[in-house]
């Protein structure tokens, strides 16, 4: 079998590649969007804390 | 030996914890996926040669489908703990699963229409099982929705949990909504199957995407409770003193 059929998957290549591809772009997109979660937190943290710290001095 | 369970309910030891878990399930998420797909794609050769090869749509159709329900029966047993142990953490997970439940309830829409192009003809058809897994989509969205606009975070918890126990009548109605018994008497794209029908290999590769699926939503989910937690206890002194440690 060659890469070529292969990709053809009988001429459903299609619809067959579009199913996982949007699969993997969501599941990709949904792992960048919780870290980018998590850094956002973060930073808004550190921010409000070094805002605290200065207050108290 | 007794475990205290109340313990790891608390945010502050589930934190960690859950940082701790979720390169395990990302891990076994991968591995599995790698090689249901090999699986999936060069294991099951025979069967090719005559047959129709969108039927490979099934390694993800089928794991994403069951998931989009589990996930909301999951969602429900957390909104249900909050609604009676009154536990922050409860409604911390319920909110974390509704996102990948309402991701993995599109991902069986929009892989089942491509599927239904190929063998049906036809993108979108009132079929019971495709029209209740729509309204379990809307249940996810309603869910988030519904918490996003109430201000008051306690009230936005326990009436978004209320709606998510509600609408878990959908989940028994998308199991058992198959109306064509026989596939030569009625054309439905669900028709009542048994495993026993389904060539082994194929029923490998599924039961790995499955697993797979599984774990990617555990990992997933944790990480983003992970979020929650931070943001709603932001200004307690353990998440200061965890940041204040991490520097």
């Amino acid at each position: 079998m060659s890469v070529a059929e292969f990709f053809s998957m009988g001429g459903y290549g299609t619809f067959i590649w579009s199913s996982f591809g949007v699969t993997l772009v969501l599941i990709v997109g949904e792992i960048i969007a919780v870290r980018q979660q998590h850094r956002t937190i973060l930073q808004r943290l550190g921010r409000m804390m070094r805002l605290n710290a200065e207050v108290e001095k | 030996m007794s475990i205290n369970w109340f313990k790891y309910s608390a945010p502050t030891t589930f934190y960690p914890l859950a940082g701790k878990m979720v390169p395990w399930f990302a891990w076994l998420a991968g591995l599995c996926t790698l090689f249901g797909l090999y699986w999936g794609f060069f294991e099951t050769p025979s069967i090719l040669s005559d047959q129709k090869q969108y039927y490979r749509i099934i390694f993800i159709h089928v794991p994403a489908a069951w998931m989009s329900m589990w996930l909301y029966v999951v969602m429900v047993c957390w909104a249900l703990a909050g609604l009676i142990f009154n536990t922050r953490l409860s409604y911390m997970m319920a909110s974390a699963l509704a996102p990948t439940g309402a991701i993995m309830t599109f991902l069986a829409l929009v892989t089942g229409a491509i599927w239904g192009k190929t063998s049906w003809g036809t993108w979108w058809d009132w079929d019971p099982r495709m029209t209740s897994e729509l309204i379990l989509l809307f249940m996810y969205v309603g869910y988030m929705a519904l918490q996003s606009a109430i201000d008051d975070p306690r009230r936005a918890d326990r009436a978004s949990a209320l709606l998510a126990v509600v609408g878990l009548v959908c989940v028994p109605v998308i199991f058992w909504s198959v109306n064509c018994p026989d596939p030569n008497q009625c054309a439905a794209l669900h028709q009542r199957s048994s495993m026993a029908n389904v060539e082994k290999n194929i029923l490998t590769a599924m039961f790995t995407m499955t697993f797979a699926f599984w774990m990617y939503c555990f990992a997933i989910v944790l990480m983003r409770a992970r979020n929650i937690i931070l943001a709603r206890e932001s200004n307690t002194t353990w998440v200061a003193e965890m940041i204040e440690a991490e520097k």
